[in-house]
């Protein structure tokens, strides 16, 4: 754990994350972690809404349209997260992201599959030796999902167990409560604490997603704040939302989290994902989705690595969607399969 | 991942012009029905393609005559009998109508002007809805227009619009006017006389009583011809400053009241601690909207020197995003120049710009074959005293000043002979309400732009013109109070003293 003692000469000191000390630099501190967040420029509520509806109006046809429909595929989290879950309906989702589509192969599989941590191992399983050939991931998630309501430790050993049963990606919520009473170094310090537990013997790392649960920081100010602080603590991505808070993921949400990735990728070089979750239910929204990635940052963020859709009805829309196209009339939802 | 494909190229998603049903040619629309003009007809074209869309009348001096005549007849024997609540009908009826014919007008408009379909299908014409329905509102409510007690219509109004907003500035002219009870002759450009034509097939449908609304086409001549005819009592003008300038000086002491909305050279003015993402935004909207060709654009970016660059690469990294091509499709940011004329203007003062030490960026898109183009372009290094920093540009080319302090950038914001409209942008709420006390231009936006609104007065000073449009006040430029009249101050139908209030254009 990486958590330091509070000693006299710096009283709150926090975690030595590195893209923190190198962005704020010195010693890093409540005080200098508040002071770069306090400074960001402000967020126009009504000018980032208007932007993300302007978006919302691209007309996507024909060829970009058989483009979006299966670059969406290819960036779900195809995702359960219920207390019925069992090892049986984890495998069924399995098999529904390997093969979203039995009557058209040529579908590719989805990015991941999104389950709590204990469900791991039957993912795992369910995934045999198909998971290396299709690149498919075990996202879980952790640190006391979806309220965070836990102590540090707690969190740390929810993470480390997923990462032990082989999860490739950490789902983790930051704490609130902590964000909202204005205790920052707290939630930055969690971060780098839960970042570290995802961290394997080999050596390498289980990708850190940290859901900033937008629906419950209220303002676009307190999600510009939570998605820097996110970064700096070490994120590989940043995500919007449990999908068990509404609002979840919304447009201007996700663009404005976008623009944050944009600012740092202009600053750094280096390119932080985002993931939008909950609530994009249909081929429609999701188009809007990519365009807003696109028109913001760059098609090149439109990879596994860089941009992720937290869903699971979406996928079978999207199928509908993809085989009006092939065909040129509309089924139904008797010709995708349920999971 | 599928890398193939540029998504950001999107499939053509042209919006069908099955929609319109045009005719090979239109006369002028005089009394309730078309006729011919005695004047040499000329050809509107599509900006975008050069091709003819249709053959267009103009008036002569007889057919003026004609149009002032119906226009007398329509305000004497039936108009100005009519109750407001009965006027406010016809105006009820004309906003549903262009509701139902809302995509056809979208469509002819970006066909005959240029600009991109999701313009006029989301601004323009929902735009022109709103100005008919706000002002069918206030028909049976002139007592309350703020001209006093039992107001009057004045007459004829003499009305001549531009080629920017065509149908928008039809709406802004015409609403009111019939709202107060007066009877129109308007002429519009004649670049761009289509949507006007198809209004006038609207206002048949409309069942409006003949005469009412007489809409004559032609070119500058035309709009001369009406603008000094005898007959009418109230000249209604947007354009150019020069012609402004021109009608002010023929109508003096005619009797006729007048308002003007002219030119604008707008300071756009951002501060360190603006929303940065939605101020790069809004100066993109406030420049690049419909081509520029916007009187209240946004031309001259005022930035604080300490995020200049910032701001200057932000710029350049979105409007490499902005997309030039077919008006019509769906997802088109910048469609073409209105004009022949107008691009050469467009031209020639940037070339000036270049010469006179700015420095010039153009956005690297690809420019049709045919068709009026022109790149979305940005200056720096611009100086308070080169002529892209003071002239109107009516295109799409942003200059860029800085300033270091709030009173330096009210001093840059002022020093321009016009004063029609302005744009602040910062967090910090009593900065905004501080700057724009001290900012001259009839409109001022705060972290926005090019934001208009039916209930919402809009008009500058300086050279940029006199009255208002839109709201109360643009009522009021249509309206007499019955006391100057009895005081005998004003005659009825002849006023001569411009009220306070007195209309203008709004938006070019």
């Amino acid at each position: 754990m990486a958590i330091e003692q509070a000693t006299p000469l710096a009283p709150h000191s926090l975690a030595p994350a590195e893209r923190a000390i190198q962005l704020i630099g010195g010693e890093l501190t409540e005080k200098s972690l508040r002071l770069h967040l306090e400074g960001l420029p402000g967020v126009d509520a009504v000018g980032l809404e208007a932007r993300a509806a302007a978006l919302g109006t691209r007309s996507i046809k024909t060829t970009s349209k058989a483009w979006a429909l299966d670059t969406i595929i290819e960036l779900i989290d195809l995702t359960t997260l219920e207390g019925a879950d069992t090892p049986g309906k984890v495998a069924s989702l399995v098999a529904k992201a390997i093969n979203p589509d039995p009557s058209d192969l040529t579908t590719p599989c989805v990015a991941a599959v999104c389950v709590y941590g204990d469900m791991v191992p039957y993912a795992l399983e369910a995934l045999g030796t198909a998971g290396g050939e299709s690149g498919i991931h075990i996202a879980a998630v952790a640190t006391a999902f979806p309220s965070g309501r836990a102590s540090l430790p707690v969190k740390i050993a929810d993470t480390r167990d997923a990462v032990r049963f082989g999860a490739d990606e950490i789902d983790m919520v930051i704490d609130r409560g902590a964000f909202l009473s204005g205790r920052y170094g707290l939630v930055f310090d969690q971060i780098v604490a839960v970042k570290e537990a995802c961290r394997r013997e080999d050596g390498s790392s289980a990708h850190l997603k940290v859901i900033l649960e937008t629906g419950e920081l209220t303002t676009y100010d307190n999600v510009r704040r939570a998605s820097w602080l996110a970064i700096l603590a070490g994120a590989d991505f940043i995500k919007t939302s449990t999908g068990k808070v509404a609002p979840a993921a919304t447009l201007p949400v996700t663009l404005l989290m976008l623009q944050v990735v944009n600012d740092w990728y202009r600053l750094t070089g280096e390119r932080i994902g985002v993931k939008p979750a909950g609530g994009i239910r249909t081929s429609k929204d999701a188009i809007k989705y990519l365009v807003t990635v696109a028109e913001t940052v760059g098609q090149e963020w439109l990879q596994r690595h860089l941009f992720r859709f937290g869903a699971s009805s979406l996928l079978n829309d999207v199928l509908l969607q993809r085989q009006k196209l092939t065909s040129g009339h509309y089924s139904g939802p008797d010709y995708v399969t349920v999971d | 991942m599928t890398e193939t494909i540029r998504f950001l190229d999107y499939a053509p998603a042209p919006e069908s012009t099955a929609i319109l049903t045009l005719r090979e040619s239109y006369g002028l629309f005089i009394d309730g029905e078309f006729s011919d003009g005695h004047g040499e007809s000329f050809s509107t074209i599509s900006p975008a393609t050069e091709k003819k869309i249709a053959q267009i009348s103009t008036a002569d001096a007889s057919d003026v005559d004609r149009a002032v005549a119906a226009a007398r007849r329509a305000y004497s024997r039936t108009w100005s009998k009519l109750s407001g609540a009965d006027r406010g009908k016809y105006l009820f009826r004309i906003a549903r109508l262009v509701q139902e014919r809302a995509r056809e007008l979208a469509v002819a408009e970006s066909l005959d002007n240029g600009k991109p379909i999701r313009e006029s299908r989301d601004v323009d014409v929902p735009l022109v809805a709103a100005w008919f329905f706000y002002y069918a509102g206030w028909a049976d409510k002139l007592d309350y227009a703020g001209v006093g007690p039992n107001p009057r219509s004045l007459g004829v109004a003499a009305q001549v619009i531009p080629w920017n907003f065509p149908l928008l500035m039809l709406a802004w002219k015409i609403a009111p006017a019939l709202a107060a009870g007066n009877t129109v002759v308007i002429k519009p450009a004649e670049t761009t006389p289509l949507t006007a034509l198809i209004f006038a097939e609207i206002l048949q449908q409309a069942d409006l009583p003949a005469g009412v609304v007489n809409i004559i086409t032609g070119a500058g001549d035309t709009g001369s011809l009406l603008v000094n005819h005898p007959d009418v009592n109230k000249v209604a003008f947007t354009g150019s400053t020069a012609v402004g300038r021109s009608i002010a000086r023929s109508t003096a002491g005619s009797g006729k009241k007048l308002t003007l909305e002219l030119g604008g050279k707008a300071a756009n003015i951002v501060f360190d601690d603006a929303p940065m993402d939605q101020a790069i935004e809004g100066i993109v909207n406030g420049i690049f909207f419909n081509q520029g060709h916007v009187c209240c654009a946004g031309s001259r970016l005022l930035v604080q020197e300490n995020v200049k660059d910032e701001v200057v690469d932000r710029l350049k990294a979105r409007l490499s995003t902005l997309r030039l091509g077919d008006p019509l499709d769906k997802n088109t940011d910048i469609g073409a120049i209105n004009s022949r004329a107008q691009l050469d203007r467009i031209r020639e003062l940037s070339d000036i710009g270049e010469q006179e030490g700015a420095e010039r960026w153009t956005a690297d898109c690809e420019i049709p074959k045919t068709g009026f183009w022109f790149a979305p372009t940005i200056f720096t290094n611009v100086s308070t005293s080169h002529r892209i920093a003071r002239e109107e540009v009516f295109g799409p080319v942003l200059s860029v000043l800085s300033f270091r302090t709030p009173a330096e950038a009210i001093a840059k914001a002022n020093n321009t002979p016009y004063g029609l409209s302005a744009g602040i942008w910062s967090s910090n709420g009593s900065r905004v309400l501080g700057v724009a006390d001290k900012l001259r231009a009839g409109v001022i936006w705060a972290n926005t732009f090019n934001q208009f609104d039916p209930a919402s007065p809009f008009g500058g000073y300086k050279e940029s013109g006199y009255g208002r449009e839109g709201g109360r006040h643009g009522l009021a430029a249509y309206l007499t109070s019955a006391a100057r009249e009895s005081l005998g101050q004003v005659a009825p139908s002849s006023a001569p003293i411009e009220t306070p209030a007195a209309t203008k254009k709004a938006t070019k």
